[in-house]
């Protein structure tokens, strides 16, 4: 049987890989459906339909200013798929890139990379978006580039341990007899052997920015109105606790559904991808 | 060991001044400087260029970076725009929230996660175990701020124990009072808590079962050792190197956590500082808190790393 097929056959019997998937995918889809369809328009204001209980016209009810809370639960899906994206992408390109050059030059080279990142270690991504947003304004590239900056020696370290263990495997060191130079190997046998753990750890990151940018929008560092997401929406419920407390939980739910989704998916292909690693655990 | 030490120190210091040339690089050499920031785009070049001299902007970056550093050295840091007021004053005064908050908020963790991690290695596979792992997962997923929000929800709105929100003080002078102050920094620390127990608690489970199957273990069991006396013994003494290095980690996120909590809870910390100072324009007061808490970061990952060394001698011998 093939591998992928060997792959599949075993995914499908495990059972936080399978919920994992489906909760993604559920995300996915609706963020997917948002950009054709919204049960109402995610922005309309309508102030006589204001704060009403979930029903037949408005599934989850509306808010203080009368929008429809599924549309913009909807729509809100885009904010943090974009975010996560970029944010990962940012990580994984510079932080594979510093990780594999440290590992393929050694010496100096390497303990640069260590040092850097020791250094982006001490700025948590909060903390990055807070002087982003202090000179250039809050707003959703300001998210993105703080939780990206964050990511980077993440990814820098993971792939710095990773390629240095493939880089002392026997198929290194026949490629290195071949005549094959440091660029060639890193890109013909050390990444693809490190792929696996790089996909796990990129699954894990994105629901780490979803976290991330649901908590700069509601301090309102993040996506500005009338962008909606997720986080900003819980900023706003919480000005109506009183009159209508389950505004402030249908956002939350979906950040919820959402990071265990992509954390259970995380874990599942950790499994798969590595049986070494999950008959250790 | 003296080597060992001279390399963490070393680092330790060499970290906090590159943290310290990008967060002057990023708040006061990137377009749009501190004056533009302040006066917005409408200023005329005249009010702009005065600002600028009032501030000392026109002066070399060099020297003004020495400045600042030395200020922060020294304990004489710039006034805040907003306050007029020295920022390492504000920072001292607010530190009274955060700190407390923040102290809190760890015990509760490792007492949390501690326990559950260790329960749920004792009793691997059965059902304990599963609900601990369970319940976890959906730890790590909740964000802390809407945990917190939820719990106002519930205590104060629903159930209306406490306020849903803000700070009496630690004086009875004032209106508070230390029973006062610790019932209005329950709710925040729970929720900043909460989260971070669930990740604690899996990693201290991996490593007590990692701990667990070692041979030394089976040597123990085998001289007639019961299995609690094993456990406090040699499982756990091994299995607390890896839980101190994600317990530095979180220290560090607790702290950026306490910025998110503080705001959700109208807590006069160092975050609601950092806050109101975006807010007004205030960038001094951003530069030193954020200078400030980066710091603080950078001091909790030497600390660990010296714990190590403590906890680990194999660590120093190996590094000097």
């Amino acid at each position: 049987m093939s591998r992928h097929g060997d792959f599949w056959r075993r995914a499908r019997r495990h059972p936080g890989f399978v919920v994992g998937t489906a909760l993604s995918t559920l995300l996915g889809l609706a963020a997917l459906v948002s950009l054709v369809w919204q049960p109402w328009p995610p922005a309309e204001i309508d102030i006589p339909g204001r704060l009403q209980p979930p029903g037949a016209a408005h599934w989850l009810g509306t808010d203080s200013l009368g929008r429809d809370i599924a549309s913009q639960l909807l729509v809100g899906a885009q904010s943090s798929i974009v975010v996560g994206v970029l944010a990962v992408a940012i990580g994984l390109v510079a932080g594979v890139a510093l990780g594999a050059l440290a590992s393929a030059r050694r010496g100096w080279v390497e303990e640069l990379v260590m040092r850097f990142s020791d250094v982006a270690f001490a700025f948590p991504a909060l903390l990055s978006a807070i002087m982003l947003a202090a000179i250039a304004g809050p707003g959703l590239p300001t998210a993105i580039v703080a939780i990206g900056i964050f990511n980077i020696p993440v990814f820098a370290r993971l792939t710095r341990g990773a390629a240095n263990a493939a880089w002392a495997r026997e198929y290194v060191l026949a490629a290195r007899a071949a005549g094959k130079g440091p660029w060639r190997i890193t890109l013909d046998h050390v990444l693809p052997n490190i792929a696996n753990v790089l996909i796990v750890q990129a699954t894990v990151a994105f629901a780490t920015a979803i976290l991330a940018e649901a908590a700069l929008s509601y301090l309102g560092l993040g996506a500005q109105p009338p962008v909606p997401s997720w986080g900003r929406m819980l900023n706003e419920a919480q000005a109506q606790m009183f009159q209508a407390p389950l505004l402030a939980v249908w956002p939350g739910l979906a950040i919820v559904l959402a990071v265990l989704g992509l954390n259970l998916m995380g874990d599942g292909l950790r499994d798969l991808l590595d049986p070494k690693l999950a008959r250790r655990r | 060991m003296p080597t060992f030490l001279l390399k963490r120190v070393t680092t330790f210091v060499a970290t906090l001044a590159v943290a310290s040339l990008l967060v002057f690089a990023v708040l006061e050499l990137l377009p749009g400087n501190v004056a533009q920031v302040i006066l917005g785009d409408t200023a005329t070049p005249e009010s702009l260029a005065a600002l600028e001299h009032r501030l000392g902007l026109d002066r070399p970056a060099a020297e003004r970076y020495l400045g600042w550093v030395g200020g922060l050295l020294r304990g004489q840091t710039a006034l805040s725009h907003a306050y007029d007021t020295p920022t390492a004053e504000l920072i001292l005064e607010r530190l009274q929230v955060t700190l407390p908050l923040a102290a809190m908020a760890m015990a509760l963790t490792v007492a949390l996660a501690l326990a559950l991690g260790i329960h749920a290695a004792a009793h691997h596979g059965r059902r304990g175990d599963v609900g601990v792992m369970a319940a976890s997962q959906l730890g790590i997923a909740i964000p802390n701020f809407w945990l917190a929000i939820l719990l106002i929800l519930v205590f104060a709105v629903k159930l209306q124990w406490v306020g849903a929100g803000g700070f009496p003080g630690w004086r009875e002078d004032e209106g508070g009072g230390i029973v006062a102050g610790l019932v209005a920094l329950a709710l925040p620390a729970v929720s900043l808590a909460a989260v971070q127990a669930a990740i604690l608690a899996r990693m201290t489970r991996s490593a007590v079962l990692e701990a667990m199957h070692e041979d030394f273990v089976r040597t123990a069991r085998a001289k007639g050792l019961d299995r609690r006396a094993v456990l406090r013994r040699h499982v756990l003494r091994n299995a607390m190197i890896p839980v101190l290095t994600v317990m530095g980690l979180q220290l560090a996120n607790l702290i950026a956590g306490t910025v998110v909590i503080e705001n959700v809870f109208v807590l006069p910390g160092i975050g609601r500082l950092v806050f109101q100072a975006i807010a007004n324009r205030d960038l001094v007061v951003v530069r030193d808190v954020v200078m400030f808490l980066v710091a603080i970061v950078v001091a909790i990952n030497f600390a660990v790393d010296l714990l190590y060394a403590l906890v680990d001698p194999r660590l120093r011998a190996v590094d000097a």
